[in-house]
């Protein structure tokens, strides 16, 4: 792929940031050559912390650096910092409202290599529980970089979903992003396919297949997971009558089960979430291949919106 | 750093009465709280809120104040009674503690309640917090300072621990660290729970400062502050020994008063411990 990855987008972007905006400070846990966060240690290093292998800890300081007026971007792994950081993310981020960004790395299955301890595919459901936090999860590199500086525009906590890996191109650059808003990819009647992150691509793609089918689909971007776009999906769920959710995460807690909640309680729809199925997913050795063999594939995609318009066509 | 006049630490041991009189109180009409933890603490938070502390009630978000984290977010009963004392709010507005519509939380909340500087009560948190805090005063080249008071049983976990090395890293020679060692926990005492001991030599070993203090001598703490204070290159520890539930003779060093209300009579009883008029509030 000629593609750079959504890291690198998300780095470069905060580095830029970094030059206009003297409030702007990152942290990391020894993963700055990973997150490449490390990019900004090397710029601004005056600017930068390394607290070593304790996303507790990197939270806790960063929360103390909002406190005393700064923009502070957490970087780590997406795994780590939603589970062992939790607590801190919960109570010294969300509770107190404090102006924390936490860019949450190798999200998803995107760290295929190291396995199961490193897949973050319950993130989603855990950070989407707290109030007051904005979880966002862009489509592609450029699109990571696209909202780097909204968000650091905006008051208040944000979780940051990065991929490790490039995703299939999607973000237009100069389409307007909108924290909250979805993005209509692509007009159709018969389905809606309802993607975010790095499946966004991948339904782009599905929406191509179906097409060759005579299937019209609609393609949402929902790159804002909270508050979710409640108008576009029931829109979506008027107009077509049938919708897919997919994401690089578990079936559980993320976006099906946000798209379900919002359908069941305003305009109840046939439904079929593509997501990690409720397993442990098995080291790979490319992402591609990985994401295909957990259920992510483009053609479990088109089965899905088959099965929502089956379900459709019996009512 | 001239020594405390005898007025001087006459009127700060009064003040310290004061606020484990408020504490019992506010505990006992809100029918919850923390009373052993509030009243070990006495002391260190007279000196710090009627001496030590660059602050302004009229001006809580100041930005060149000190910041005060209470760690030990359990002891708010002691803290909202520093606060009301030092004029950040009326004493008479915690008459509704506890109740919904109140700006006072079981544990401090920094957006509902002025002069609380940081949210606490789930433990552990102060000294990474007030690492961040040091580090953004360093960043913005402002001279305040950062104090955290911390408990002894809070210690037994990690993330007191990761700040600790945070701030020996970066140096934080501008962040002073209380700790209330009264020994005392929920379950019984820390050398029983979860020793802490040799914790002097932790600190140290950990590339902080230690100074020792009796947490109940006005004038120990107040040196033992100014010692703090011109500490340079390196963060500063301030270990303070203390007796919780101190002043009340049937609360001291027992863990039944971690956590529980004293009932009328026993706050009757121990007012007059205290020798404070009884009153019907």
């Amino acid at each position: 792929m000629t593609e750079i990855s959504m890291r690198e987008g998300y780095a470069k972007a905060l580095v830029e940031l970094a030059e206009q905006n003297q409030k702007i400070v990152a942290l990391d846990v020894d993963t700055a050559a990973s997150t490449l966060s490390k990019f900004f240690a090397e710029r601004h290093p005056d600017r930068f912390f390394n607290v070593g292998i304790a996303e507790p800890c990197m939270l806790d300081v960063a929360v103390g650096l909002a406190l005393g007026g700064y923009i502070p971007f957490v970087n780590g792994f997406a795994a780590l910092i939603s589970l062992r950081a939790l607590e801190q993310v919960r109570t010294n981020v969300c509770y107190a409202q404090t102006n924390v960004k936490i860019a949450a790395s190798y999200a998803g299955l995107s760290d295929f290599k190291d396995g199961a301890t490193h897949y973050a595919f319950t993130d989603l459901a855990n950070m989407r529980a707290l109030p007051n936090l904005t979880v966002i999860i862009p489509a592609d590199a450029t699109e990571a970089a696209a909202w780097v500086p909204i968000i650091a525009e905006h008051k208040g906590p944000v979780y940051l979903r990065i991929s490790r890996a490039p995703a299939l191109p999607v973000y237009q650059p100069g389409t307007r992003l909108k924290i909250g808003r979805g993005l209509v990819l692509r007009e159709g009647s018969d389905v809606t396919l309802v993607a975010t992150g790095a499946m966004t691509g991948r339904c782009l793609q599905a929406a191509d297949q179906l097409d060759g089918q005579g299937v019209k689909a609609r393609v949402l971007e929902l790159h804002t997971l909270k508050p979710i776009d409640t108008d576009i999906i029931l829109k979506a769920a008027e107009e077509t009558g049938a919708l897919v959710t997919a994401e690089e995460h578990s079936i559980i807690g993320g976006l099906g089960s946000a798209v379900a909640e919002t359908l069941s309680e305003a305009c109840p729809t046939p439904l079929a979430r593509v997501g990690i199925p409720d397993h442990f997913c098995p080291t790979g050795r490319d992402l591609d291949k990985l994401m295909d063999a957990c259920g992510l594939s483009i053609n479990d995609i088109v089965k899905a919106a088959n099965r929502s318009m089956r379900q459709k066509s019996r009512r | 750093m001239t020594d405390m006049t005898s007025e001087q630490v006459e009127q700060l041991t009064g003040v310290a009465t004061q606020l484990r009189c408020d504490s019992l109180r506010l505990i006992h009409r809100r029918g919850a709280g923390h009373p052993g933890g509030a009243l070990s603490a006495a002391e260190i938070m007279a000196v710090l809120y009627f001496d030590t502390l660059r602050i302004d009630p009229t001006k809580p978000d100041w930005e060149a104040r000190d910041r005060f984290l209470l760690s030990k977010g359990h002891a708010s009963a002691v803290l909202y009674s520093a606060l009301a004392r030092r004029g950040f709010f009326p004493l008479t507005e915690l008459d509704n503690w506890g109740e919904v519509e109140c700006r006072h939380q079981g544990h401090p909340d920094r957006l509902k309640t002025p002069g609380v500087d940081m949210t606490s009560g789930i433990l552990g948190h102060g000294v990474a917090i007030g690492c961040g805090l040091a580090l953004a005063a360093r960043l913005k080249k402002q001279d305040y300072r950062t104090y955290v008071l911390i408990g002894d049983g809070e210690s037994q976990g990690g993330i007191v621990w990761e700040g600790a090395m945070t701030a020996a890293k970066f140096k934080l020679d501008n962040l002073i660290v209380i700790l209330d060692y009264n020994d005392v926990q929920l379950d019984g005492f820390v050398h029983d729970i979860m020793p802490l001991e040799p914790v002097a030599d932790k600190w140290t070993a950990f590339g902080w400062q230690v100074i020792h203090c009796d947490g109940h001598d006005i004038r120990s703490i107040q040196q033992a502050l100014a010692v703090a204070q011109s500490t340079k290159g390196k963060p500063i520890l301030l270990i303070a020994k203390t007796i919780k539930g101190k002043g009340v003779s049937f609360m001291e060093n027992n863990s039944y008063w971690h956590g529980n209300v004293p009932n009328d009579h026993q706050l009757s009883q121990a007012l007059a411990e205290l020798g404070q008029e009884v009153t019907d509030d």
